[in-house]
């Protein structure tokens, strides 16, 4: 058997290896290649060199998108995981309902990011007017009105992962910390969190990376009012793209740096809380 | 063992199903396009993106009916308000590009210039009454403009005489049409707003849509009167927009005037300031038609939104246009903003029979009496071909006002927006009109904000 597997193994994973080629390995080797060059549409490009990388850090706007969007990610990282962690903890222990619970705050996380956006755009706007300002007032307001949409959709979906965690951690050694006189908070500190690390682990590079690259909600939320203040790196480079005739290298160019930065964020924190898992 | 090869052997199986099924499907599908292509084979296809959501509808009819008559296949594809530029950029990248498609003027064409195909030797360019509206390079014709259009102030009369019928109306002119500059407009719109309840209006002119690609009405439809005068102060150019396209800098000298304008709009207006953010031109055009507002800035394109309206009070003959009054010097003489900013476009790169039938199409479309009929009656366009007799301008109360207004011995405002640096100029200048009418920005900062931008979108 291990051996047919092994023997087929082309033949099987070689769908797989064609659709992942056609939909992601051309199309970002192409983009690459773009940023390189000044275009209209894909299909005439001329070779320019580094001009849209300058050009790209130029460009304030792109700089202001960038501080927005890690203001952002960091706040929201935080008030998720631990908002998510401590409705695990409370639908881990045997309270009524746990499971009805459980689904109506994994809801969210099913429905659409431009509907979500309309819908609290609809609603923050209801709340605001009655104050007499809209969500294009200010620039906090867009901000926090992220924050609140981004985790009310997923702090249902991190939760479900921290239940499954939570749920792993032996009874038994719990039950020994207690019998040793644990404290609530120590078993918490020093049982609990070490052992569900790789719960951590997971649900940190999901919000940070889903932050860092927040696009239908913040189109449908603020699309950058007022005054691109509320624009984030995805938004900005959309923007640039299809916003601004001859810039469509420029935005190029910012997306490379986009996708660098996201995947070396995402590494980085992969090994650190890596590292801090420990085997039960 | 045995089991997990019998289920490898099923999967097989069913994949390859899967793999077949899927094969003769796209079989199907071939033969399919292919036999669609026989019957219309030797004429090519058309592609036609289309500029205007508003009339998306009637654009699908004429297709049907141009396919029924002559087989040969038009597809058309409209864009979402203000993401056409988005649209065409991915359209035409694609195998089956738009074969025709719009510039927005010599600053469109700029961009698009690769895709354009020179039209000179066409019947179409041939057919327009005035050449020089067509948007041309050298010797080349490519882009041809195929609706005047007017804009200004659109008021609903019934209000308006209900207003002078008042005893303690505060003016002394008893009609709108005595309403010929800006002091004047601003003594009504002010008295109105104080008796807007007598009225039974919420407010005298429909909310100033600022939400983010709402704006247009005032980054560029009002933008464009400042700029109209101070261009035309240059002498050195035949017209406004020459004057404009050759200007690396504005001064934004006549910025009072537009300040005049647009605070009288947003302090008269049916929503409070501060939440204009959140209105679209949907939103104003329907507080309109169903009458909480006597007045709204828009333009004869604006007639179908009004009647479509559901619970539309506004009777047809009620609707009549006001030019825009901004307190400039001799602006009695002033008439509404006429001008177009649609120009036709073919894809130069598109194959020669399709630029043939979508040549061909435009042409059945404002020279065949079928056509005709459509743009008058159904699209309502003013159109600038000689093709079209006396009678066969269109009925729609709108289009009759701004062909009775252009008759009148008044200046009509050209539209000088064309020279407009970019998109990006127009939403910058846009986000800080909404950011000052929230009160977070002064006038001042605006004026800036609007000369650097312009300066700095030149200097690309």
């Amino acid at each position: 058997m291990e051996k047919s597997i092994r023997k087929y193994f082309a033949l099987f994973a070689l769908p797989t290896i064609i659709a992942f080629g056609i939909a992601f390995v051309v199309p970002f080797l192409l983009g690459i290649y773009l940023s390189f060059t000044e275009f209209t549409t894909v299909n005439d490009a001329t070779w320019i060199g580094f001009g849209n990388y300058a050009k790209a850090f130029s460009n304030q706007e792109f700089l202001n998108a960038l501080g927005f969007t890690v203001k952002f990610t960091v706040l929201s990282v935080l008030t998720i995981n631990v908002f998510a962690f401590i409705l695990a903890m409370l639908l881990t222990r045997k309270l009524k309902g746990t499971n009805v619970f459980r689904t109506i705050f994994f809801m969210p996380n099913l429905i659409g990011g431009i509907v979500l956006g309309y819908i609290w755009q609809l609603i923050f706007n209801g709340i605001l007017y009655k104050f007499g300002v809209t969500l294009t007032s200010d620039a906090t307001y867009g901000f926090w009105g992220l924050i609140i949409l981004m985790n009310w959709q997923l702090i249902g979906y991190m939760m479900i992962i921290y239940v499954a965690g939570i749920q792993n951690v032996p009874k038994d050694i719990v039950e020994a910390a207690r019998i040793d006189g644990a404290s609530r908070s120590k078993i918490l500190r020093n049982v609990t969190i070490p052992l569900v690390m790789p719960s951590i682990t997971i649900c940190l590079f999901l919000t940070l990376s889903n932050s860092f690259k927040l696009f239908d909600q913040n189109l449908a939320l603020t699309a950058g009012a007022p005054s691109k203040q509320t624009s984030m790196l995805a938004l900005d480079i959309y923007n640039t793209f299809y916003g601004k005739t001859g810039w469509e290298g420029v935005g190029q160019a910012k997306a490379v740096v986009f996708f660098a930065l996201v995947a070396l964020i995402a590494l980085v924190q992969l090994v650190i809380t890596r590292r801090k898992e420990v085997e039960n | 063992m045995k089991n997990i090869k019998k289920y490898l052997g099923l999967m097989l199986v069913m994949s390859m199903v899967v793999v077949l099924a899927a094969g003769c499907g796209n079989k199907e599908n071939n033969t399919a396009t292919n036999g669609g292509n026989a019957s219309s084979g030797k004429n090519g296809s058309v592609y036609f993106l289309n500029f205007k959501p508003e009339i998306a509808e009637t654009y699908e009819k004429i297709a049907k009916d141009y396919e029924a008559e002559t087989g040969v296949k038009v597809k058309v594809v409209t864009a979402a308000a203000g993401t056409y530029e988005t649209k065409l950029k991915s359209e035409i990248s694609k195998s089956q590009a738009p074969t025709i498609f719009q510039i927005n003027g010599p600053v469109g064409f700029q961009a698009w210039k690769d895709y354009t195909l020179d039209l000179k030797d066409t019947k179409l360019y041939s057919y327009l009454s005035d050449k020089s509206l067509a948007v041309t390079e050298g010797e080349g014709v490519y882009g041809i403009p195929y609706v005047v259009e007017g804009y200004g102030i659109i008021y609903n009369d019934a209000i308006m005489k209900k207003y002078f019928a008042l005893a303690d109306k505060a003016v002394s002119i008893s009609s709108t049409t005595e309403i010929n500059n800006f002091e004047t407009l601003k003594a009504v719109v002010e008295d109105m707003t104080a008796k807007k309840d007598q009225l039974g209006i919420k407010g005298v002119f429909a909310s100033t849509s600022l939400a983010a690609g709402e704006q247009w009405r005032w980054q560029t439809h009002l933008a464009n009167l400042p700029l109209y005068y101070e261009f035309k102060d240059n002498t050195e150019f035949d017209n406004t927009v020459l004057a404009g396209l050759a200007s690396k800098e504005v001064q934004f000298k006549y910025n009072d005037k537009f300040k005049n304008i647009f605070d009288l709009y947003i302090k008269n207006s049916v929503t409070k300031e501060a939440l204009l953010g959140s209105k679209s031109v949907a939103d104003s055009m329907a507080e309109f038609a169903l009458g909480n507002a006597a007045m709204v800035q828009n333009g004869n394109w604006a007639w179908s939104q009004i009647n479509d309206v559901d619970g539309n009070v506004v009777k047809a003959e009620d609707i009549k246009f006001l030019p825009i009054y901004t307190g400039m010097e001799g602006e009695e003489k002033q008439g509404l903003a006429v001008g177009t900013e649609n120009y036709f476009a073919i894809n130069s790169k598109a194959s020669a029979e399709n630029q043939q039938a979508s040549i061909a199409f435009l042409e059945w479309l404002f020279s065949s009496e079928k056509g005709k009929a459509y743009v008058t009656n159904d699209l309502g366009f003013i159109a600038p071909f000689n093709t079209f007799e006396e009678s066969e301008k269109p009925a729609d109360p709108l289009a009759k006002e701004v062909s009775a207004w252009m008759e009148k011995d008044l200046t009509s405002v050209a539209w000088t927006f064309a020279a407009f640096p970019s998109e990006e100029f127009k939403n910058v200048f846009g986000d800080a009109l909404l950011q000052y009418a929230q009160g977070n920005k002064t006038w001042d900062e605006v004026v800036t904000i609007f000369k650097d931008t312009w300066k700095a979108e030149k200097a690309k």
